[in-house]
């Protein structure tokens, strides 16, 4: 495909991802946006929830992600506009479509698709050329191992190729977890970084049962942190798991380890870090997500910058946050590929003189991929693609998953869910990952799996009373929208097929959702028994796998329902900088 | 049992302390049931487990009122894991502490385990609790004859639905 020179031109004069100057006036090479001025004694690079998506990517940002309480009309919950207007960046330029859902369609077809690991690999060597050697390090945040059917068939292995041809050094995890202990430790004997966690413990039952552990002495599973050389200066990396993963997951894949956000074993190990190993700055990768690092770190001290993940939160600047030691800086680096975090820092001995932060859209049509991944890529690709690449539909409207209430893609989802399995209501996660697909493009069994792939992916068909159905969306509202970000989970608002309702975020659980009513306008019944389908359940469920529910719907050449069933409607919110949009 | 952690025993240490603490809540049932006020009381303070609300549980076992203190620490999760078994800890910097006791506050009864603490011992105390459903736990430290407390919420949910 020819590079849009024209295009990428226009946003060249922008410098939307920088804390520092903005960057040098640029040349007639349309790559020169990857010029970045050359700063400080180290740089770290950061990508994190990439998904396993190996390829570039359409992905289109949420046009509702709503902020409420303190967390209301600041970064991440900004969309659309509002989002433009805090980071300066022009709504007809190619960082509007990167990092907004600003006209997403139209730009969509002008800078086309972001990421790829062909196109990471070539700009993350760049990178790292220009900074020399001695002075870079290349860390993920987590979410690598899961999200297409390849990882998903692979457990994950594939993405442990790709990581040590990619260079990672260190990560940490979330969904990684769902593998299971064995799949996980499988993995981690073939990578070549390290996995770092020091959120992670063994339960009492295990520690008493001798379970494997880094340190049988405080419990810890894995490694906490890592201290590397870099510019001549010692930087501690610390990793920060996913603290929720047995709570938002089923329970059985991590039977003898506890999580959580553990603020004072991590303040401890900071303090240890700065006071016994004597390092001269101190790094958290997190996988908290970013409302819950914000809270971290006004309340942990010593950490220089979080380089943050999980909510997907593609925030072009850190978020300065002042705790009771100095500030701590707060990033969020996006999902999927689609950008890479570049942190260059001036260190001096025992502190960080001065940082600049770049987050750069990885515009696949201005890098040209890797020889050696582009090869690998095909390679670990080749097995499946075959058996996944015929063409089973093709969507008339736009398909995307993100946002705080639905996208087209679960509504396909819960349509063929209550279609497929005879229900009145369909229940379907809200997910952050899961690609867009354009309006007209054929979507291939490769594609539904790229929605759907995960480890626990049975259908179940149960009876529940409007009762309980209104309070598993009452649950589950609260871990979204709880005021103190340390209950929340991440992740959306369950999807809901079949039932249209109310939400009040700012309220508290138990009265944020009311209204609620069947496709038929019937209000529903708090003691009828209603027939619910759904998938991914933490509980052990025994029907077919999600993506042969849905691929059996589209082929029956059935499509979107046109009268939508998943209305939700808000309620006092209204001017919320994080609404552009119903989705 | 002797306990050597020093001033911060790990979690693991303070269990096994807490197996050097009269339980009051499983043993030494009574046969002759009376009333049961003071924590310092030998006898099962039966009528205090028998409340369903914290105030009144916490006035029947110990009949005053407690005020927050930071100098109680209890360590329990945001979210728990299994709403079964919520492993809660407390420790505290309170000089002459007699006794450490734990509330569910929406259980349907409120007292979850009241623990004597025998002078000298180090005042740490982990258990698990069983949570019907979101809900704060109290801990409350008695010592030198005054109460202190310290709260945090305990979310339970159904989970899913994460990341």
């Amino acid at each position: 495909m020819a590079i849009r020179r024209r295009d990428f031109l226009k946003s060249a004069g922008l410098a939307a991802a920088s804390v520092a100057l903005p960057r040098l006036a640029r040349g007639a090479d349309t790559a020169s946006i990857y010029d970045i001025e050359r700063f400080g004694n180290a740089r770290i690079l950061h990508i994190t929830d990439t998904h396993a998506q190996l390829n570039p990517v359409y992905f289109r940002e949420p046009s509702v992600n709503i902020g409420i309480g303190e967390m209301a009309g600041r970064p991440p919950h900004l969309v659309g506009r509002a989002f433009l207007d805090r980071f300066g960046i022009r709504p007809d330029s190619a960082d509007a479509y990167a990092f907004t859902c600003f006209e997403f369609e139209k730009s969509a077809g002008r800078f086309g698709k972001l990421g790829g690991f062909a196109h990471l690999k070539t700009l993350i060597d760049r990178l790292r050329g220009d900074a020399g050697e001695k002075h870079s390090l290349l860390v993920d945040g987590g979410d690598l191992w899961q999200g297409t059917g390849l990882a998903n068939v692979m457990q994950g292995r594939d993405m442990v190729e790709v990581a040590n041809l990619l260079g990672i050094e260190a990560m940490t995890g979330h969904w990684e977890f769902t593998y299971g202990e064995q799949a996980l430790r499988d993995n981690l004997e073939r990578f070549k970084g390290e996995f770092l966690a020091q959120n992670v413990f063994l339960t009492e039952e295990a520690a008493f049962n001798d379970a494997l552990a880094f340190d049988k002495a405080t419990g810890r599973v894995f490694k906490p942190s890592t201290i590397r050389e870099l510019g001549g200066r010692r930087v501690a990396i610390i990793g920060q798991a996913f603290p929720y993963v047995p709570i938002a997951h089923p329970k059985r894949f991590t039977p003898d380890w506890t999580f959580g956000i553990r603020e004072e074993e991590l303040q401890k190990h900071v303090d240890a870090l700065r006071g016994t190993d004597k390092v001269d700055a101190v790094i958290l990768l997190s996988h908290n997500g970013m409302d819950v690092d914000l809270k971290l770190a006004s309340r942990v001290t010593g950490i220089d910058v979080i380089l943050g993940g999980h909510t997907h939160d593609a925030v072009p600047q850190p978020i300065p946050v002042k705790n009771p030691s100095g500030t701590t800086l707060v990033t969020n680096a996006g999902s999927n590929g689609k950008f890479l975090a570049v942190l260059d820092l001036a260190l001096d001995k025992g502190k960080v003189s001065d940082i600049h932060y770049h987050l750069l859209p990885v515009y696949s049509e201005l890098l040209k991929p890797d020889p050696a991944m582009a090869e690998l890529i095909g390679r670990l690709r080749a097995p499946r693609v075959t058996d996944w690449s015929e063409k089973i539909a093709t969507p008339d409207r736009l398909l995307y998953r993100r946002g705080n209430f639905t996208g087209p893609i679960d509504e396909l989802i819960c349509a063929a869910l209550r279609t497929e399995l005879d229900a009145e209501i369909a229940l379907s996660p809200g997910f952050r990952w899961g690609v867009t697909a354009l309006s007209g493009q054929a979507l291939t069994m490769e594609d539904v799996l790229a929605e759907t792939a995960i480890t626990y992916p049975e259908t179940y068909v149960q009876e529940m009373t409007g009762a309980e159905i209104k309070d598993v969306l009452e649950d589950i509202c609260d871990n979204l929208f709880n005021a103190d970000p340390y209950y929340q989970q991440g992740g959306d608002m369950v999807r809901a097929g079949g039932l249209s309702y109310t939400c009040a975020p700012e309220a508290v659980i138990g009265s944020r959702i009311s209204e609620l009513k069947l496709n038929d306008g019937k209000a529903l019944s708090a003691s009828h028994r209603y027939k619910v389908a759904g998938w991914a359940s933490v509980n052990g469920q025994q029907g077919a796998p999600v993506w042969d529910v849905v691929a059996k719907y589209l082929r029956s050449g059935r499509m979107m329902p046109e009268r939508l069933g998943s209305g939700v409607t808000l309620k006092g919110v209204e001017g919320n900088p994080g609404i552009a949009g119903q989705g | 049992m002797t306990t050597t952690t020093g001033p911060h025993p790990t979690r693991r240490l303070i269990l096994q302390g807490a197996a050097s603490v009269a339980l009051i809540g499983l043993g030494n049932l009574p046969f002759a049931a009376g009333p049961a006020r003071a924590a310092a009381n030998d006898k099962y303070p039966e009528e205090a487990f028998k409340q369903k609300s914290e105030a009144d549980a916490i006035k029947a076992l110990y009949g005053k009122t407690a005020e927050p203190s930071d100098k109680v620490k209890l360590d329990a999760p945001e979210i728990a894991e299994n709403g079964g078994v919520v492993p809660v800890s407390v420790t505290t910097t309170l000089d002459k502490v007699t006794s450490i006791s734990f509330f569910v506050a929406e259980n349907p009864f409120a007292l979850a385990a009241s623990y004597k603490i025998p002078d000298g011992t180090i005042p740490g105390v982990a258990n698990r609790l069983k949570m019907a459903k979101t809900t704060n736990v109290v801990a409350i430290v008695e010592a030198d004859g005054k109460l202190f407390s310290a709260t945090k919420e305990v979310k339970v949910t159904v989970g899913g639905c994460g990341g």
